[in-house]
């Protein structure tokens, strides 16, 4: 089915609207993060030496801003899936497809709300950042933004995995928390893949998360985009067969 | 009133559709005309809401061909979904959404020209609540709104799916207006609905539905005259003889007395006319007269052989 553009501006800037009215949900997903990224930066040592190992996960340069940027997609993903899976219980999806609306631009309205709440709490980040943290460090912040960007939208459409297969909207952020957490767990940002068992490591291959924390980290370090085309490539197969699935799965009530 | 001969809108031939096991859509087949209140009737589970959602192509029947406006339901939706309005049973909007914003949303989905938002919300009594959130809405409010979106394309056809339910009296009475003026716009309004007494009022046309069968199509009057003849007078008399008198009565079936109240039960339309003239025959001086006449539900009881609460 295309994608019709007819009311996916106006329905996300609806949605996007709707979403700040919730006090909770806003301040959840985007003050949490930043206040995360304080704490733990100033609780962490920031000049660890380059050259110590080629992998030294948080205590990396950049392992910080990575693990709060996981941090901030991981909540996108999981606003997505609670709002999904309410708006199905409600009704409201039902009630939005019953006019010209096509279903893929309902949900694409919906990624796109979360993707605007990513770039603003990134930003958020940045003056966080650069307000507490010592001046002229030489991160390519518009480069990891759009790298972020690119790995919450991979991870979103885990999202609507997610969201197709939760029974309730009470069990969405349990359900969607117990798969997303342990994908972090694995992705390398703990501890290095070497590290891993094999069985594991290849675990931790097939889950997108990886590949997120792979670029993320690589972009803060100053990589170019070209060391990590592989990654974006595991990212866009990751969207593509999670799309796939989710359209053969989602129910719409 | 009925507009029986008008165009026919939607067709529906032999359509079925089953979940898992159960049969909710047996064979149904109607029309509905232009211009009229056409009623689906049946209790909850009966298979309305599943052919409603067929006919405005939000659901696939198993099989069986659906027509309206001239259009397919399922290939030609989105043609379609301009054209109608769609009221869905237990909608909800988002919780934070306002009034307006709603309204707004509704009016930019359609190519067509949109009515009026702010005109609609006018004329529905929701003009002081147009900055209110839908959660601090009240059921009747939140119908209102409801019919405000199924009507802001300037729709042909309108469908209304239970849309009184949980209403009070008051709140639906005030709906019941809005209905006969869609209707007096000259659209046409297919609805369901398991209040008879709705039914009874609103619509032209009902079809009776039960397990997923139409069990008769009809207009209301016309289902009670065909289906249940019976007529009922109540009257009260001190009059020593009237007992008697009533027993020479025509087409009297039978008679239940408590004290001075009697109950005459007979059939057909003359029956009342034999007992008022009865009464006068026999000089039987009465203090209390009135007539009971059989309603859908009655009919419903008699098609079925239960009630449709039950």
């Amino acid at each position: 089915m295309p994608l019709s553009t007819r009311g996916l501006f106006a329905l996300t800037w609806l949605e996007t609207k709707i979403f700040l009215r919730e006090p909770l949900g806003a301040i959840g997903s985007m003050v949490v993060p930043v206040l995360a990224f304080l704490v733990l930066g100033r609780a962490l040592p920031r000049t660890v030496p380059l050259t110590a190992t080629p992998y030294a996960g948080l205590l990396a340069p950049g392992g910080v801003p990575v693990l709060v940027s996981i941090l901030i997609a991981n909540s996108a993903v999981l606003s997505l899936v609670a709002i999904i899976s309410i708006y199905r219980e409600g009704g409201i999806l039902k009630r939005l497809r019953a006019t010209p609306l096509r279903p893929p631009t309902i949900l694409t309205a919906h990624v796109l709300v979360k993707l605007l709440l990513t770039a603003v709490t990134m930003a958020l980040m940045t003056l966080v950042g650069r307000r507490y943290f010592s001046p002229g460090v030489d991160v390519p912040v518009i480069s990891f933004a759009i790298a972020l960007l690119i790995g919450t939208w991979s991870i979103l459409s885990i999202g609507f995995v997610i969201a197709s297969i939760v029974p309730t909207a009470r069990f969405a952020q349990p359900i969607g928390a117990f798969i997303l957490y342990p994908m972090i767990g694995l992705s390398g940002l703990f501890a290095p893949l070497s590290a891993f068992p094999p069985a594991l490591r290849t675990v931790a291959r097939l889950l997108p998360m990886t590949y997120v924390v792979s670029l993320l980290g690589g972009i803060w370090r100053g990589e170019g985009w070209l060391a990590h085309l592989g990654d974006i490539g595991a990212l866009v197969v990751a969207f593509v067969v999670c799309t796939a699935l989710s359209s053969r799965v989602f129910r719409w009530e | 009133m009925a507009a029986t001969c008008g165009r026919s809108v939607i067709h529906v031939e032999h359509i079925r559709k089953s979940y898992g096991t159960l049969r909710a859509v047996d064979e149904i087949s109607l029309d509905v005309y232009e211009g009229e209140i056409f009623g689906l009737i049946g209790p909850n589970g009966a298979g309305k809401t599943t052919t409603m959602e067929c006919v405005e192509g939000i659901r696939t029947p198993d099989s069986g061909t659906i027509t309206v406006l001239g259009l397919d339901p399922f290939r030609d939706v989105y043609q379609l979904q301009e054209r109608i309005g769609v009221q869905l049973q237990q909608a909800q909007l988002q919780k934070r959404i306002k009034v307006w914003e709603a309204v707004h949303l509704w009016a930019s989905l359609y190519k067509r020209k949109t009515a009026s938002g702010e005109q609609l919300l006018e004329q529905l009594g929701l003009a002081d609540k147009r900055d209110a959130w839908f959660m601090t809405l009240s059921g009747g409010q939140k119908q209102r709104l409801f019919i405000a979106l199924a009507l802001i394309n300037d729709p042909e056809v309108v469908f209304l799916d239970e849309l009184t339910t949980g209403l009070d009296p008051q709140a639906r009475r005030a709906i019941w207006d809005l209905v006969r003026g869609i209707r007096d716009r000259g659209k046409t309004v297919f609805m369901t609905t398991h209040l008879m007494e709705e039914a009874e009022r609103l619509c032209d046309r009902v079809a009776i539905i039960e397990r997923g069968r139409i069990i008769d199509v009809d207009t209301p009057e016309r289902l009670v005259v065909k289906n249940c003849p019976q007529r009922t007078v109540v009257l009260a008399t001190d009059d020593s003889g009237a007992a008697e008198a009533f027993g020479r009565i025509p087409r009297l079936d039978s008679v239940t007395r408590a004290d001075a109240r009697f109950m005459l039960h007979g059939s057909g339309e003359e029956f009342v006319t034999d007992v008022i003239q009865c009464l006068s025959d026999n000089h039987v001086r009465v203090t209390d007269f009135r007539t009971v006449l059989p309603t859908l539900e009655d009919v419903f009881l008699k098609l079925t052989g239960h009630s449709i609460r039950e």
